[in-house]
């Protein structure tokens, strides 16, 4: 009994895994820069039910770590690089954003329509 | 200064914890510190490399290498921590047994103590490289009140190594027979833990499905942000916004380990 059960858990976690995720082609990329421990657009517009590509340029000297708790995006821009996020299909609405290395400059909402 | 420490302090707070369970977890085993020496090391050495290829890294994966880098490095925690649990429970008794003689079992011991000291690697490696890629920033200058902020990051490594201390030394206090219950479980539950996270940047990257973006969002009650919610984060495995993905993980990691060390208990204990 318990090894048939590890087998299906072990079957579904392998299911679960393996799923390609369904690839969009082309997708839509908005760029967003940091300057200065700043955002060069504090308030990003973005379109609502579309998923897209933010990519976040990091034009200072030393890294920062973009974040966003309510977009669940949270990750290290290293100097003078850019990242990617996968962003959405967003429901339209205002998501906060922020640098958390310069917490107090690099600020921004994201607003979706 | 404030935010520096509080920055540097979830870092390490994060990587103490693994620690402290771990050196919990394997107390009586010989050559220990050793074995966590070497984790420490080897953490902080592979935390500086990370920080000077984060560059490469980000670069990697058509843009998403950070995520499949945590992902895999996160996996393999988790397949350590699992084989340490069954491991342990097909000769944690024996090793209780004979604690204080050289009986074989416990000197076939360092096996799982070995995984962990990989644990505690990735665990360093992970939280460190964040640490040392704010660091640096800071140190590199542009900062107004960069020496403030640097001195703020050092009382962050001391606040987050004492209150992992303080764990570790709690659970020293439980009897040998209860830690060993205790750090079993929570093992467990860092595996799970370990397990949805993975799954999270798997999602990020869009190589594995969300299966549903957030299943419930607590972060108004308890963000996993805050102290609070990194220390169950951490040890249990607590998401404010889970993804079905994440859910399942968690799930899935949890009843393979407890299904693996149940049916090497219920065999009779030869060995």
């Amino acid at each position: 009994m318990r090894r048939i059960l590890l087998a299906a858990l072990l079957a579904v976690s392998a299911a679960v895994f393996l799923i390609p995720a369904a690839q969009a082609d082309e997708p839509l990329i908005i760029t967003l820069s940091i300057k200065d421990n700043r955002f060069d657009q504090p308030r990003l517009e973005v379109p609502a039910g579309k998923k897209f590509v933010l990519l976040v340029r990091n034009l200072d000297g030393k890294a920062e770590e973009f974040e966003s708790r309510s977009l669940k995006l949270e990750k290290i821009v290293p100097a003078g690089k850019e990242v990617k996020f996968n962003v959405g299909p967003l429901k339209a609405g205002e998501y906060s954003f922020f640098g958390e290395y310069h917490e107090k400059t690099a600020q921004g909402v994201m607003v979706a329509k | 200064m404030l935010a520096a420490l509080v920055i540097v302090f979830r870092e390490v707070l994060e990587a103490g914890l693994v620690v402290g369970i771990v050196l919990a977890a394997t107390r009586g085993i010989p050559r220990q510190k050793l074995l966590i020496g070497a984790g420490l090391v080897a953490g902080l050495a592979g935390a500086a490399l990370v920080a000077v290829f984060a560059g490469a890294i980000a670069d990697a994966a058509a843009g998403f290498g950070q995520e499949l880098f945590n992902a895999a490095v996160l996996l393999i925690a988790v397949v350590m921590l699992a084989w340490h649990n069954v491991w342990m429970n097909r000769h944690g008794r024996e090793l209780a047994a004979d604690l204080g003689r050289a009986g074989s079992a416990i000197v076939a011991g360092e096996k799982p103590a070995w995984a962990l000291s990989v644990v505690i690697a990735i665990a360093v490696l992970r939280e460190g490289a964040e640490v040392v890629l704010f660091l640096y920033g800071i140190a590199a200058g542009g900062e107004t009140d960069g020496a403030q902020m640097l001195t703020g990051g050092l009382a962050g490594v001391v606040a987050g190594g004492v209150l992992s201390a303080a764990m570790y030394l709690g659970l020293l206090r439980l009897p040998m027979k209860l830690l060993f219950g205790v750090t079993t479980a929570l093992i467990a539950l860092l595996a799970a833990g370990m397990a949805a996270q993975a799954a999270g940047y798997l999602i990020a990257a869009d190589v594995a499905p969300s299966l549903g973006d957030t299943l419930w969002d607590t972060s108004h009650i308890l963000s996993d942000h805050s102290m609070a919610g990194i220390v169950l984060r951490t040890l249990v495995g607590y998401i404010d916004r889970p993804a079905g993905l994440q859910v399942a993980a968690w799930v899935l990691t949890l009843g393979i380990i407890v299904l693996l060390t149940g049916a090497n208990s219920s065999k009779p204990q030869t060995a």
